[in-house]
């Protein structure tokens, strides 16, 4: 095993069975077989991403589907039909109403209630702090069964009317955690001396927070609010535990799996998917002018 | 300084050197932040997880009323009755969690070191599907895996099928209303989960680390076994527990994908408590899982030895 | 009360009374009384963990004093919190606001305290300190020395009556360092702000300050002048710490004239008896310890150990090892049972014997020398030279 003086940098893709062996004359299969050998992590990493994003290209496909009977599971054959009438199904638009209404109020308040938690957590010393600290933990750490299923038992235990109310204490319940992290991984982060600098610099601690502290937590405070916002809108088991007659979006589509599907649910899932994509494609873009001038 | 602590401190003349201490009002900053947060976590948490105890002891039915009996009879019945399901979701969770380890091991590799100018694309490519309502994305898995449908063909044809019946995954020339495509559905769910803590730690590795492997005589499968790997235990670790806990306590893929006989935990749960309405049987088996998990957690986050996670 | 930041025209003076820090049982800073007069340019200098940025953050209102007092400019800011005070600080790593850009970091201060039309100010402040074409960029975006000048024109635009410094050269590297130490010294004395400035390099410390403290332990151990410290320290830990210095241990035997005779591993030295304020023990029988910096003393070969001035002390030794630096040659003398010495001789006639190895004398005039308490360990302040560095 001599060890070259010059040694090239190491490239983690490398065959370690070419690592000493000199470059000779290669068979086309064999070159073949170690480029596919060199690459393998990035061959296994797009198969990845391909498993990841071939359902919604399947849900985009069968957006366009005409199907024979209830169930959209077969191609049949291509038409509009669905994308000219999005809400031509009943109560389709209405339970999306319904979840984006509860998906921005759930953020509002998971944003807010948790903003607090992150701060006192991360700029406070305090005597209950490891408690806190499992508290945020656990519900991260439960099977939403559970936590849907006791959150019930109390509901009906009290008395309370399912509904509305109900679904969106429980959204703002298992949101607040995710914002928590967020928030306090950011402003743990962030050099204490900037609001001390502020202080200095004859900011009072309401101009502090307001001009120094909250602009620099932003990121991470728009992370939360966003991953929550994408957990409300997106639940199911909590909400079905919790929900009553009440149908949100999530509900409808479990409801249409056993009654039958409609091509609508596909044109919706289709165009959250591009809105979501265009959204960050945008705003990558606008950062990126952003740095640059 | 006219507060009304008990013991006034003395005047400050008087004193040669009078120690101060922080107003009262700013010490109790901390707890005001935290007051309406904590108080919802305890109230809409805590607080149902005390009184689903109290349920999961009681007897009685929907028309007398339950009462507390300390009945733990339920749970023994409970488990005695449903231990199948029990093991099957762990069974079903660890291997969809393995299998989301090995899938996304490579995928948040490829974003964190290969993907170059690509990566923000890839990244949105993995983080978008999450605006598809998941049960959209799942019904769409009946779609891929249907009967007569191109992948079970081609996995016939290729008598990969044989191989997964043989081994209890399947049963027959389908895929569907079998266990390989709920753990299937399970792992695509979760995948990202396990993909972006993955990444997270990944990403903090300073590639010349991985040179001054090399340079210290390193084969790349060495430099990733001894110095990439054990760098990344904090993803794994973070990676698995996202994967593992809410797939263990899943029944949306064992309903859309599985038949009765692939039923999980979390399937018995939502029946007893939506359908048939035994809430003490309910409670008690979501205790029952609570607990398993909680221990499982503990354990091995005690063993991967990173209790900092969280 | 009612007097809160208003901005005043030069400095103003900073008086500390028994002002003290403690966490916990851990004293950070033990009772110190200091004056620092209006407009000087006044440093704390100290190791890590010395007391001094407390001190500072205390005047600056950051951190509360344990007990004692904060006044500036004749007025008591104890109880004020920072916003109130009319002092600013340029902080360790600068501190800049990363959400803002290099005009608006600048423009903080003047916009907090309600100052209208704050455009032509800042614009004058950026281009006292060469930065007027980077107003719109973000401080990530600057150089190193580039955002310690942001920061010392975002603290002078508020002209307040003391400006802190803490540590505001350490990113630098060397050569801006120096350039950025005379830039601070050459504003300090146009705008003729009180300035109070920590610091663990020595040199920065006497290039730039009036008068200097130098803090071990939460305590201030000498104050004054730079080369008024640097040629009478009182104890061991300034004498070490601020430069090199030689210590030797010796004996008082006796008295002769101005100076007292010392004799150390049996050889008879000369100390000038008014050179001996910080020995209490320096009488006949008493021990002290002889200082001398390694640059005061000379070297000769043994061959021509005659050529040694009348008068001057001198020590037998070896040569253990020379490196060559430029200006000087440093030498490392074994001076047999004196332990080694080190001699400083600047390069101009080099005598090409004077190699490792070598047999040589060392002399100084007794003038140079300095007494101090042998009681205290003549190692103290040594072991910090590395950070200082």
């Amino acid at each position: 095993m001599a060890v070259s003086e010059t040694r090239p940098p190491v490239r983690e893709t490398r065959p370690p069975a070419d690592a000493n062996r000199p470059p000779v004359r290669v068979s086309a299969p064999r070159r073949a077989l170690r480029l596919l050998r060199r690459h393998l992590v990035t061959i296994a990493g797009l198969g990845t991403l391909g498993y990841l994003i071939l359902p919604n290209i399947v849900v985009l496909v069968f957006s366009f589907n005409k199907p024979n009977g209830r169930f959209n599971y077969q191609w049949q054959r291509f038409s509009t039909d669905a994308w000219s009438d999005p809400c031509g199904v009943a109560d389709l638009c209405g339970s999306l109403g319904l979840s984006l209404q509860i998906a921005v109020w759930a953020t509002l308040g998971a944003t807010a209630l948790g903003t607090m938690i992150a701060f006192a957590l991360a700029r406070y010393r305090f005597r209950a702090r490891s408690s806190v600290n499992t508290l945020i933990f656990l519900p991260m750490a439960m099977p939403e069964v559970v936590m849907a299923a006791s959150l019930a038992t109390l509901f009906l235990n009290m008395g309370i009317q399912f509904g509305f109310w109900t679904i969106l204490i429980a959204h703002i319940m298992f949101c607040l955690s995710f914002v928590v992290t967020a928030v306090k991984a950011r402003v743990m982060s962030m050099d204490p001396r900037l609001e001390q600098a502020a202080q200095d610099l004859y900011a009072s601690p309401v101009q502090t927070f307001l001009r120094v502290t909250l602009p620099i937590a932003a990121p991470g405070i728009a992370a939360g609010a966003l991953l929550s916002f994408a957990l409300s809108f997106d639940d199911f088991i909590i909400t079905n535990f919790n929900a009553g007659s009440t149908v949100t979006f999530p509900m409808f589509v479990w409801g249409s799996a056993q009654r039958g599907t409609p091509v609508q649910i596909n044109v919706i899932g289709t165009a959250m998917f591009l809105i979501a994509v265009l959204c960050v494609v945008v705003g990558q873009l606008a950062g990126k002018r952003r740095k640059r001038s | 300084m006219s507060t009304t602590e008990a013991p006034a401190p003395a005047p400050e003349e008087a004193a040669p050197l009078p120690v101060r201490r922080p107003p009262a009002r700013k010490r109790l900053v901390p707890y005001w932040l935290l007051l309406p947060g904590i108080l919802w976590l305890v109230v809409f948490f805590a607080a149902p997880l005390v009184y689903q105890a109290s349920t999961s002891l009681q007897t009685g039915s929907l028309e007398d009323g339950f009462k507390v009996t300390w009945h733990f009879a339920t749970y023994w019945d409970a488990f005695g009755t449903y231990w199948p399901q029990f093991v099957r979701s762990v069974l079903y969770a660890a291997t969809a969690t393995v299998l989301c380890l090995l899938l996304g091991y490579p995928l948040a590799y490829l974003i964190a070191f290969k993907a170059g100018r690509w990566r923000n694309l890839v990244m949105i490519l993995v983080i978008a599907p999450f605006f598809t309502s998941f049960l959209i994305r799942t019904l769409a898995w009946k779609t891929i895996l249907a009967d007569g449908g191109a992948v079970v063909g081609l996995l016939n044809s290729l008598h990969v099928l044989d191989v997964t019946s043989w081994l209890g995954l399947t049963e027959g020339h389908r895929v569907l209303a079998t266990p390989l495509a709920v753990v299937c559905g399970l792992t695509y769910n979760f995948l990202p989960f396990m993909v972006l803590p993955l990444y997270t730690s990944l990403e903090r590795i300073d590639p010349r680390l991985h040179e001054a492997a090399g340079d210290l005589y390193a084969r790349p499968a060495t430099t990733f076994r001894r110095v990439t790997f054990p760098l990344s235990m904090p993803g794994v670790v973070a990676g698995t527990l996202l994967t593992f806990i809410p797939a263990a306590g899943d029944y949306i893929n064992a309903e859309l994908l599985g038949s009765t006989d692939q039923k999980m935990i979390g399937n018995v749960i939502q029946s007893q408590f939506l359908r048939v309405l035994d809430y003490p049987t309910a409670a008690a088996l979501s205790f029952i899982l609570m607990a398993a998990i909680l221990a499982m957690v503990t354990v091995y986050i005690r063993k991967s030895g990173t209790e900092d996670l969280v | 009360m009612t007097q809160t930041a208003t901005p005043q025209s030069g400095g103003g003076d900073v008086r500390l009374q028994g002002i003290s820090k403690t966490y916990g049982s851990f004293t950070a800073v033990h009772p110190l009384d200091l004056t620092i007069p209006a407009a000087s340019f006044f440093a704390l200098l100290g190791a890590s963990g010395c007391g001094k940025t407390t001190t500072l953050r205390m005047i600056a209102g950051l951190e509360d004093p344990t007990t004692g007092t904060v006044a500036l400019g004749g007025q008591d800011v104890t109880a004020l919190p920072p916003y109130k005070r009319h002092v600013n600080t340029v902080f360790q790593s600068y501190a800049l606001f990363p959400h803002l850009d290099i005009f608006e970091n600048v423009a903080f201060g003047l916009r907090r305290r309600g100052v209208k039309s704050v455009k032509k100010q800042v614009e004058e402040m950026l281009d006292l300190v060469q930065l007027g074409p980077m107003a719109r960029r973000r401080p990530q975006q600057l150089s190193g020395g580039q955002q310690q000048r942001v920061a010392v024109a975002r603290a002078l635009i508020n002209k307040p009556q003391v400006l802190l410094l803490d540590e505001p050269l350490g990113a630098l590297d060397l050569k801006l360092r120096r350039q950025m130490q005379l830039e601070l010294k050459r504003i300090q004395t146009e705008v003729g702000i009180t300035f109070v400035h920590v610091t663990h390099d020595q040199e920065e410390a006497m290039t730039m300050a009036d008068t200097v403290a130098v803090m071990n332990g939460g305590r201030v151990e000498q104050l004054g002048a730079p080369a008024d410290l640097y040629e009478n320290p009182a104890t061991t830990f300034v004498a070490n710490f601020l430069g090199t210095s030689n210590l030797i241990e010796a004996e008082v035997t006796g008295m002769g004239g101005e100076h007292l005779l010392l004799t150390a591993g049996g050889t008879t030295l000369r100390l000038p008896t008014r050179r001996c304020g910080a020995a209490p023990a320096a009488r006949t029988g008493g021990k002290v310890l002889a200082g001398v910096r390694p640059e005061k003393m000379a070297l000769i070969h043994a061959d021509r150990a005659d050529a040694v001035p009348e008068g001057h002390n001198r020590l037998p030794g070896r040569i253990k090892d020379a490196s060559f630096i430029g200006v000087s040659t440093q030498y490392v003398i074994d001076a047999h049972a004196l332990g080694e010495l080190a001699v400083y001789e600047q390069n101009i006639e080099r005598d090409g014997r004077l190699v490792p190895g070598a047999e040589v004398v060392l002399h100084w005039n007794p003038a140079h020398t300095f007494g101090l308490d042998a009681a205290q360990s003549p190692l103290a302040g040594t072991d910090l030279d590395e950070e200082a560095a």
